[in-house]
């Protein structure tokens, strides 16, 4: 995390995640058409052919099945300029988008131009350009291009569509992400070796980590209150799965730990004991990493470790649960 | 309609759950309504995780109400403006007679252009990252091509906006200059320039409605609402006429807009106010945005909201008798909501 003049403490953070889409009849027509090099339209109620084909008319609610070949040519309806590109579009550098009305089509299609800026009309001819590989998704046509004059566009010889099922979709997101200042003051007190809290004024509840506003309130917790490290196990849950990113290996114990003095109880690790001997109601301590590898995190405490205290008394920590 | 409260601001230094401005946003109405958390009967709340990353931020605001003992509660990934809109049929069925609507997000967290090709058609749109500004310019070329306006006159809506942006404190961006002016500026999305375009905008806003005799408790003199409708265009942008807007000229007829004297239009593109303006039917006496409407700022989830909030305080403060307030969601003007409200006692 970076500290700045800002109030808060904020940090890149990048969320990707693969939409697999299982595709019908329609759209399952117009990808294996891309994997061709054609380009499938469907032909709605009104007579209109439009490119991708909808998958249900937007008139009738009826299914599209009347499928025409449009393009490989058409005609550039409109255009707009991008002069500063975003991550994963056609082209990193400044390019157009445009509404290309297909030769065979009655509705325009998106796609990027590779034209320069200067020789951008509305009315010109274009073509699509493949990519070297289709694999079946709207990337396969890498862009639109200048139809020369007297040329007659390429275009392979159309068989039966071949059937076309799955798309998969990456999803790549970077965000600047801040912690709220109650979260950022947490962290600051971390790398100072302190665990702060927050009490609400109204009703008195100790929050860790503090939040914004008491959610039984609804004020904000203004009252900052120092907690120790000592605190003890409500509930856990012993890990026996593996999964991406685990770095402990199993099994091991994710644990509640209400920390002396707060009301709300805090998610951590408890190592330094067997997993089968970890219990609720069992007394834990926090263990510091060295004080050299403290940052802005919760990450400066290793984990929580039994002490020689005996347990607490379920009625201490029941309405905690 | 008894009680509205906005924030914005260019990039707001908190977290993606806003609570820290929801918090003063409710204490604000329940200043203005004399009410307290308990006697609204349904919170209803307008946002999206896209926006900032945060998953269930929509969850983690509901700190701000403080939801114990529990609260009647739900939430549309859409603007607020719809969320007032589900408030009002929970309104309508006799369940509650009071509800506290509220939206919110941190638009500067991301790249919001580019986020916002997550609501395009993920299998033929969203792998190419079609932005938001760039669609526009498509449409704006469009209608330019078809004679339906001209740079002038897009120009002469930002013109307005942002002279009128000028005695608004919560316009993020005023200071009217000339058209001329304007149209030596460089363009950035040809055919738009860059006050064409609504500026990334954080913020949160929140609005009280209330039945009957708890609205006539609740402010002086309430802004009725006499029409609430929505409607929405098909998600292919081939299959519908980019330069009209159906599914607002259909919202305008259930609403029944006629006799309004102000409307505040959610068009985050100087030509999409054109757009609407034409779709609605407004005469030309009917005075539009005089907030400075969303070119001067449009924080997300919540700028359609704002216009509904705006045009009901020229009724709540006598300044006219009818108004209305749109709000739009969606890809180039693809979902419409037009909100009618009067000040004439029922």
């Amino acid at each position: 995390m970076t500290t700045s003049q800002a109030r808060t403490l904020s940090a890149p953070l990048r969320v990707s995640f693969d939409y697999t889409r299982s595709v019908g009849p329609t759209l399952g027509a117009f990808f294996a058409g891309l994997r061709e090099r054609r380009l499938v339209a469907g032909r709605l109620a009104d007579g209109s052919v439009v490119l991708p084909p909808p998958e249900f008319d937007p008139a009738t609610h009826e299914p599209v099945t009347d499928f025409v070949e449009v393009g490989p040519a058409g005609t550039v309806q409109s255009w707009t300029w991008v002069p500063e590109p975003v991550a994963e579009q056609p082209f990193d550098r400044p390019f157009a988008w445009a509404l290309v009305l297909l030769d065979g089509a009655t509705a325009p299609f998106l796609h990027a131009l590779d034209i320069p800026y200067d020789d951008l009309r509305v009315g010109m001819r274009v073509r699509a350009r493949w990519v070297n590989e289709p694999v079946g998704a709207i990337t396969d046509i890498a862009c639109f291009e200048k139809l020369r004059d007297q040329e007659d566009p390429p275009r392979d010889a159309a068989g039966d569509p071949p059937t076309h099922g799955r798309l998969i979709t990456p999803v790549n997101l970077d965000y600047t992400y801040a912690a709220s200042p109650e979260e950022s003051a947490f962290f600051r007190g971390l790398e100072q070796g302190r665990i702060l809290g927050q009490r609400c004024p109204a009703c008195g509840k100790v929050y860790v980590p503090p939040r914004g506003a008491c959610p039984v309130d609804g004020v904000p917790t203004t009252d900052e209150v120092e907690l120790p490290g000592t605190g003890t196990v409500t509930t856990f849950c012993i890990v026996n799965v593996p999964f991406l990113g685990q770095k402990i290996t199993p099994p091991y114990v994710s644990a509640y730990v209400l920390l002396d003095g707060a009301d709300i109880a805090f998610l951590h690790l408890i190592l330094g004991i067997e997993a089968s001997e970890v219990r609720m109601g069992m007394r834990v301590e926090a263990v510091w990493r060295p004080r050299d590898e403290w940052g802005t995190t919760v990450e400066n405490i290793s984990h929580f470790a039994p002490t020689d205290e005996p347990d607490a008394d379920f009625e201490s920590y029941k309405v905690h649960l | 309609m008894v009680g509205f409260a906005q924030r914005q601001m260019l990039e707001f230094d908190g977290s993606p759950t806003m609570v820290e401005l929801l918090v003063p946003l409710f204490a604000e109405l329940y200043e203005q309504t004399g009410f307290t958390r308990k006697d609204i009967g349904f919170w209803c709340s307008g946002s999206s995780d896209y926006l900032a990353g945060r998953s269930f931020s929509f969850v983690s605001a509901v700190d701000a109400i403080g939801a114990l003992p529990p609260v009647n509660e739900s939430h549309v990934e859409m603007d607020a403006a719809w969320a007032l809109y589900e408030a009002w049929v929970k309104i309508q069925t006799g369940e509650i007679d009071t509800a506290l609507v509220y939206g919110f997000g941190k638009s500067s967290a991301g790249v919001l252009r580019r986020t916002l090709a997550l609501q395009l058609d993920p299998y033929t749109m969203t792998p190419l990252w079609p932005d938001s500004v760039s669609l526009a310019g498509l449409q704006a070329r469009l209608g330019i091509e078809a004679e339906l306006w001209d740079e002038t006159a897009m120009a002469s809506v930002a013109q307005r906006s942002l002279t009128d942006a000028e005695t608004n404190p919560h316009a993020v961006r005023r200071g009217g200059s000339s058209v001329e002016e304007l149209l030596a500026r460089p363009m950035y999305a040809d055919p738009l320039r860059k006050h064409d375009c609504a500026p990334v905008t954080d913020g949160a806003s929140a609005i009280v409605l209330a039945a009957d005799d708890r609205a006539r408790d609740a402010a002086e003199r309430p802004a009725w609402i006499t029409g609430l409708a929505h409607n929405v265009d098909p998600l292919q942008l081939g299959a519908r006429d980019l330069t009209a807007s159906k599914s607002a000229t259909r919202a305008a007829e259930s609403a029944v807009i006629d006799d309004v004297e102000v409307a505040e239009l959610h068009a985050p593109f100087s030509h999409q106010e054109l757009i609407l303006r034409h779709a609605l039917g407004l005469a030309s006496d009917v005075r539009i945005n005089p907030s400075g409407g969303a070119l001067t700022s449009n924080p997300m989830f919540t700028a359609g909201l704002n216009r509904i909030g705006e045009a009901a305080d020229r009724i709540r403060n006598g300044e006219v008798t009818r108004a209305l307030g749109h709000a739009t969601s969606g890809p180039l003007l693809q979902q419409n909501l037009v909100c009618v409200m009067d000040g004439a006692t029922k």
